[in-house]
C-alpha cells in the first residue's frame, strides 16, 4: 500500500492563477485596482471595497514569522512530526499559512518575526507549494 | 431586541455523560431532549419550535415526532447553540413560535452515527491550509498562541494555571470527566501535542448532549423551574481559516460578539457573578477576559493565575470545569449554556452564592465565530 500522502490543493476558476504561479516559481497575490487593497486568499473581487477590477501581481515573497505551532500528534498524513505549522506575514500585507524549511522546528530556531522568503515544492505535475526559509540576507 | 422577555425553561444533559458506547449521536439527541421536556413539565407536542446544529433540525424534528413552525439550522462551530438561545429568543417576541427546543448531542468519542469531519480539496481550508499539515483543532486553535504570549507578555506557567483552576473547579462536579487536582508542573510535563501546548491545555473527547427550552417570560412563570430571563445577547462571524483571522491578538468575533450582548442588557463587568468562557484550549478564557472587556489582555494571565476565577475568587470562571475538565463532545457551547442555567437557578454542584447575572460565551471553529448570552434569575 502506498504512503498516506500529503493533503493536495484542487484549485478551483478563482485560485487556478496562484497554482500557476507557484508552478512558476512566483508567489502571486491580487490588488485592487479601486482602492489599492492587498489581500489573501484569492478571488476575483476586493474584500474590502467589493470591486470587481483586480489585478494579480507577483509579491516579494518576502515575509516574518508571524506565529506557529509545532505539531506532535496527531501527526496529518505525509508529515513526520514533530514540524511546524507557520503564519507567514508578508511585506505586502496579507497573512498565509506555512511550513518553514532549511531550520530546526524548535522552539529556539523558530523566533517570531524573524524574516523569511518563500521557496517552492514540487508535491506533483500539477500541484508546487509554496513554503518558507530563514531569510539569507 | 428587549431585555427579560424571554426565558429558559427546561434544561438538562444527557442521562450519561463520557463514554457512552450504547447511543447514536441521533440517539443522545433524543435523550437530552426528552429530558429537558421533563424538566419543564411538556410534552414534545408543546413544541412549535426547534434549533440545533451539525445535525439537520429535519432529522431530529422527524426521530422526535415534532412538528415546528419555526426552525433554526445555523451552524457556527460549538457556540451554535448561542447563536440558537439568540435567533430563538427573537423569534418567540416576535410571535413566530411560543416554545423553543434546542438541542446538541455528540458521539465525539465513540463516533456512533458521527460523519467523520473532511475538509474538501477544492475548499479555500484545503487549498491554502490543509497541505501544511493541520490536523484536527489541535493543530489549528493553538496557531495564535505564541503572538498572544509576546504581544502581551503571558508566560507558559500563566496558560497552565488555566488547567489547573479548571480542575479545581471539576473536583466539585461529580460529572466532571477529571476530578483528580493537578499543578501548573504537572501541566508543563503533560505529553507535548502541539507546541506550546500540552495534552492538559487541551480539550477533553467525550460523548454527551443537552437540551435547552425557551419561552416567553411571561408564560415562564407557570413552570416549575425558576425561570432563568436572557438578558442580552451577541453574535459574530470571522473566518473558518484560522490563519486568515484579522489578528492574533484578539478575536474580532468575540469583539463583536461580547459588547453587543452587554450592552443589550446594560449591565456592566462587575455586575457579572458568573462567567462561562468556552475553552477548548486553554488560551479561551484570556482572549475572552481580553476581548469581553474585563480588563487589558496583558492582565489575563496573572489575572487567573493569581486565583481570581477558582472557588472563593472574585470572577468565578467555567464552573463546571469546563471543556479541560467537565466534558468536551466536540460543540461545548450547549455544556457552558447548561452551567450557566443551573448557576441562575441556584442548583449547581459548585454554586456560586446569590449569583444574579451570568455570562456564557462560545466561540465556534477556531475563532470563526462566536456567540455570548447574559443570563438572569431576576426580571
Amino acid at each position: 500500500m502506498a504512503e498516506p500522502q500529503r493533503a493536495r490543493p484542487k484549485p478551483t476558476p478563482e485560485t487556478q492563477h496562484f497554482w500557476d504561479g507557484t508552478k512558476a516559481g512566483e508567489l502571486r497575490l491580487q490588488r485592487c485596482d479601486a482602492c489599492a487593497h492587498i489581500y489573501f486568499p484569492p478571488r476575483p473581487f476586493c474584500p474590502s471595497c467589493a470591486s470587481r477590477k483586480v489585478s494579480i501581481f507577483k509579491a516579494s515573497g518576502k515575509g516574518f514569522l508571524y506565529s506557529y505551532v509545532i505539531n506532535h500528534r496527531p501527526a496529518a498524513p505525509g508529515f513526520t512530526p514533530p514540524y511546524a505549522i507557520a503564519v507567514v506575514e508578508l511585506d505586502e500585507g496579507p497573512r498565509m499559512m506555512s511550513n518553514i524549511i532549511d531550520c530546526p522546528q524548535t522552539p529556539e530556531a523558530l523566533e517570531l518575526d524573524m524574516k523569511l522568503e518563500v521557496t517552492f515544492q514540487a508535491l506533483d505535475d500539477k500541484i508546487t507549494l509554496p513554503v518558507f526559509r530563514p531569510a539569507k540576507e | 431586541m428587549r431585555s427579560n422577555q424571554v426565558a429558559v425553561v427546561g434544561a438538562a444533559e444527557t442521562t450519561e455523560l463520557g463514554v457512552i458506547p450504547n447511543a447514536s449521536q441521533l440517539q443522545l439527541h433524543a435523550d437530552a431532549a426528552l429530558n429537558a421536556i421533563a424538566d419543564a413539565g411538556l410534552k414534545l407536542s408543546d413544541i412549535d419550535g426547534f434549533a440545533t446544529a451539525v445535525e439537520t433540525p429535519q432529522q431530529v424534528c422527524h426521530y422526535l415526532g415534532i412538528k415546528p413552525t419555526w426552525v433554526d439550522g445555523t451552524s457556527v462551530g460549538g457556540c451554535s447553540f448561542m447563536l440558537h438561545v439568540r435567533h430563538a429568543a427573537a423569534a418567540i417576541e416576535a410571535g413566530l413560535c411560543k416554545t423553543v427546543l434546542i438541542t446538541h448531542a455528540e458521539s465525539g468519542k465513540s463516533m456512533i452515527g458521527k460523519a467523520p469531519r473532511s475538509i474538501p480539496a477544492d475548499s479555500l481550508q484545503g487549498q491554502f491550509e490543509a497541505p501544511y499539515g493541520v490536523y484536527g483543532p489541535p493543530s489549528m486553535f493553538p496557531i495564535p498562541v505564541l503572538r498572544f504570549m509576546k504581544t502581551y507578555g503571558i508566560t507558559h506557567e500563566q496558560l497552565a494555571s488555566v488547567a489547573v483552576v479548571q480542575r479545581e473547579w471539576a473536583a466539585k462536579n461529580p460529572r466532571a470527566m477529571m476530578k483528580d487536582p493537578i499543578t501548573v508542573a504537572d501541566v508543563l510535563n503533560s505529553r507535548m501535542i502541539a507546541y506550546p501546548f500540552r495534552l492538559l491545555q487541551c480539550c477533553l473527547v467525550t460523548d454527551g448532549g443537552g437540551a435547552l427550552i425557551l419561552t416567553s417570560a411571561d408564560r415562564a412563570k407557570d413552570f416549575p423551574r425558576k425561570p432563568v430571563y436572557i438578558m442580552g445577547t451577541g453574535e459574530s462571524a470571522e473566518t473558518p481559516m484560522v490563519s486568515q483571522m484579522e489578528t492574533f491578538n484578539s478575536s474580532r468575533a468575540f469583539k463583536t460578539a461580547g459588547p453587543l450582548a452587554f450592552r443589550e442588557a446594560g449591565i456592566a463587568h462587575e455586575d457579572v457573578d458568573h462567567l462561562m468562557i468556552y475553552d477548548a484550549f486553554a488560551h479561551l478564557p484570556l482572549f475572552g477576559l481580553g476581548d469581553l472587556g474585563f480588563m487589558p489582555h496583558e492582565e489575563t494571565g496573572k489575572f487567573i493565575a493569581d486565583g481570581n476565577t477558582r472557588p472563593g475568587g472574585k470572577l468565578p470562571l467555567n464552573t463546571n470545569g469546563g471543556g479541560l475538565s467537565y466534558m468536551h463532545s466536540g460543540m461545548y457551547g450547549m455544556y457552558a449554556l447548561q452551567e450557566s442555567v443551573r448557576q441562575m437557578r441556584g442548583i449547581a454542584p459548585a454554586q456560586v452564592a446569590n449569583a444574579k447575572i451570568s455570562v456564557c460565551h462560545g466561540v465556534g471553529g477556531m475563532f470563526a465565530a462566536s456567540g455570548t448570552i447574559v443570563f438572569t434569575n431576576e426580571r
